[in-house]
């Protein structure tokens, strides 16, 4: 990346002042070596959001920050609606609330590399995954509406999953404020055979071991073992969540003018949280993020019914879930005063701190877990949340494309790439191998130099790393 | 039509997902060849069966929301009907588009697709005439 303008402040943290229309400076969150592999995109988008209005304290950007749709993934910016502040839906993305959830297995690698292929044929036949694929349960009308309305407990409530899940996902499995009658019948008719869906891409279900662990104290706190085998569960809102994207994107492009907004990048397409279009997008990108909840959650008991044939004494407790792509409305300190905020997260996690209110009991003392996913040849994290955190209490979210999937595809062969993980003792099931190429670990940044630098930024701690056993991907 | 609908659409590189672009002696064909490449994306059009017909219709005067709305149509129908398309055809006239794509319902194991797309973006969205007159539509696709 083109480093004129921009100045290191810390260790791991680079500021370009607000220049021109800018109207807070923008942070970089990466060590130089990361920082110097961005794209020129990064920066430019950075700024750009630098630019709207009612952004409170400055646009960020996080380690596995690279080039976007008028945000950066990666980036992290808040809004006060008492100030004019706007809500984007290019600051969420398409992919509404995707997210990853670990759960716990009890389990030792042993015993689980010992049935490695049948656990492998179980999921891959029970959770429907890719492009062509459908979910068992037909969701539409009224009870799709109070799926939107009620998310991951929607699902609980309809036997999929326990009460004691929704104590371990963000708003305790459910955003308020959800608006069903703000989403498109286009949107709702997408969604009808996809509940319990995958999706396809960088979309996945792992079975990892757990490798090292950073911090003993809150591997403890957190439940994981240094040798157990967990479960991660990466995928979003599916076709319902792209459609909403999709829709207001498009409509904030065209209402842009009215409001008087003038963005340097026109998906950054935005309204005034106040406005009626404001609260329409929010009202149905929460019950994008719902839907998402809910998806996760119907994947979670499959999952659980394809452990229970093949390794019955498997426990899978569900550790935490994180949502990716989301604004939430929080309270935050700035300069001393609390104010209420409109956090965009786009490619970036929520990462409360200790002692926070929303967090559960059990896990208030040490901080919100994040999951952060890694390639499937190379290990994923899980850190904590740490008070005084300087972007919002967000951190990272995963690797980062470091390729294009075009080069990716030319560079490997996805045959190639499945056999040298096997002989690694990494089993890979996708129906395309094309699909495989493109999603090569030496596609995505370096995870551990993407982690580590979350951690000197003061973004967030390492907990412990996790490498793939077996990755199911569609 | 597009009769061979991989022949005038192509794929160009993006950092996270991939461009489309179609060209054509009309926006109409250009907007025939870049819903191709939309196939390609996913998977090898020539695999895919123009059995059943799906119509379409937006509506607008700017070329490059038109062609943002074409392709985003696409993609709610192949999600909503699990179908794949293979051949289309354009006609623009009158402050709107009608369209008609030609394809059959996915069928994983022959058309092994790569990936879902989730939708168009406006990044790269270009609908112009180049020097020699052809028509290009292009965009970047959120996969």
């Amino acid at each position: 990346m083109e480093r004129s303008g921009w100045e290191r402040r810390a260790e791991a943290v680079w500021e370009h002042p607000a220049t021109g229309r800018m109207r807070v400076p923008a942070v970089i969150f990466a060590s130089e070596e990361l920082l110097d592999a961005m794209d020129d995109k990064v920066a430019e988008q950075a700024c750009n959001v630098a630019t709207l209005p009612g952004i409170v304290k400055a646009s960020f950007v996080m380690p596995d920050g690279h080039w976007g749709y008028g945000f950066p993934i990666g980036g992290v910016a808040a809004f006060d609606p008492a100030e004019g502040g706007v809500v984007s839906a290019g600051g969420v993305g398409f992919d509404i609330s995707c997210g990853v959830r670990m759960l716990l297995t009890g389990l030792d690698v042993e015993a689980v590399e010992s049935v490695l292929e049948d656990l492998a044929d179980v999921l891959q036949a029970g959770v429907p995954a890719g492009v062509g694929s459908q979910g068992a349960i037909v969701v539409k009308g009224r009870e799709l509406d109070e799926l939107l309305r009620e998310g991951a407990r929607w699902a609980v409530a309809r036997g999929y999953g326990v009460e004691r899940d929704l104590e371990r996902i963000e708003e305790g499995g459910r955003v308020p404020g959800a608006r069903p009658e703000c989403v498109s019948d286009k949107a709702k008719e997408r969604q009808r055979r996809q509940v319990g869906t995958l999706g396809s891409g960088n979309h996945y279900l792992e079975v990892q071991a757990v490798v090292e662990i950073h911090d003993e104290k809150l591997a403890r706190a957190f439940g994981l073992r240094l040798g157990e085998v967990v479960v991660s569960i990466h995928c979003g809102s599916r076709g319902l969540g792209h459609q909403i994207g999709t829709d207001y994107l498009k409509e904030m492009v065209t209402a842009a003018r009215g409001f008087g907004i003038e963005v340097p990048d026109r998906e950054l397409a935005c309204a005034p949280l106040t406005s009626e279009l404001g609260r329409r997008y929010l009202g149905a990108m929460r019950a994008g993020a719902n839907c998402a909840l809910a998806n996760r959650q119907v994947i979670t008991h499959l999952v659980r019914e394809g452990f229970r044939r093949v390794l019955p004494e498997a426990s899978l407790d569900l550790l935490y879930d994180v949502s990716h792509n989301t604004c939430k409305e929080e309270v935050h300190l700035v300069d001393g005063s609390e104010r209420r905020l409109f956090v965009h997260r786009k490619g970036a996690t929520r990462a409360f701190p200790p002692g926070h209110p929303e967090l559960p009991e059990d896990l208030r003392a040490a901080g919100q877990p994040v999951i952060v996913g890694g390639t499937m040849g190379t290990s994923s994290f899980v850190l904590a949340g740490r008070s005084e955190s300087p972007a919002f209490a967000s951190a990272c979210h995963g690797a980062g494309r470091s390729m294009s999937r075009h080069k990716a595809t030319k560079t490997w062969h996805g045959g190639k790439i499945v056999a040298e993980l096997r002989q690694r003792g990494i089993l890979i099931r996708s129906p395309s191998l094309r699909g495989v190429a493109e999603e090569a670990p030496g596609a995505y940044k370096d995870v551990e130099a993407v982690a580590e630098a979350s951690e000197r930024a003061g973004l967030a701690r390492r907990v412990a790393r996790v490498r793939p056993l077996l990755c199911v991907k569609g | 039509m597009s009769e061979d609908p991989g022949a005038r659409g192509e794929l160009f590189p993006h950092g996270s997902d991939i461009g489309i672009r179609g060209r054509g002696p009309t926006p109409a064909a250009a907007f025939e060849a870049a819903a191709g490449a939309l196939t390609r994306v996913i998977t090898d059009p020539s695999l895919v069966k123009p059995r059943d017909v799906v119509e379409i219709q937006v509506s607008g005067e700017d070329p490059e929301m038109l062609f943002y709305d074409w392709i985003n149509a696409l993609v709610a129908e192949m999600s909503a009907r699990n179908m794949l398309f293979s051949r289309f055809e354009v006609e623009i006239a009158n402050g709107g588009l009608r369209g008609r794509a030609f394809g059959e319902n996915v069928d994983v194991r022959r058309h092994r697709p790569a990936v879902e797309v989730k939708g168009a973006t406006m990044t790269c969205l270009e609908v112009r005439r180049e020097p020699d007159g052809v028509w290009l539509a292009q965009c970047v696709v959120d996969v």
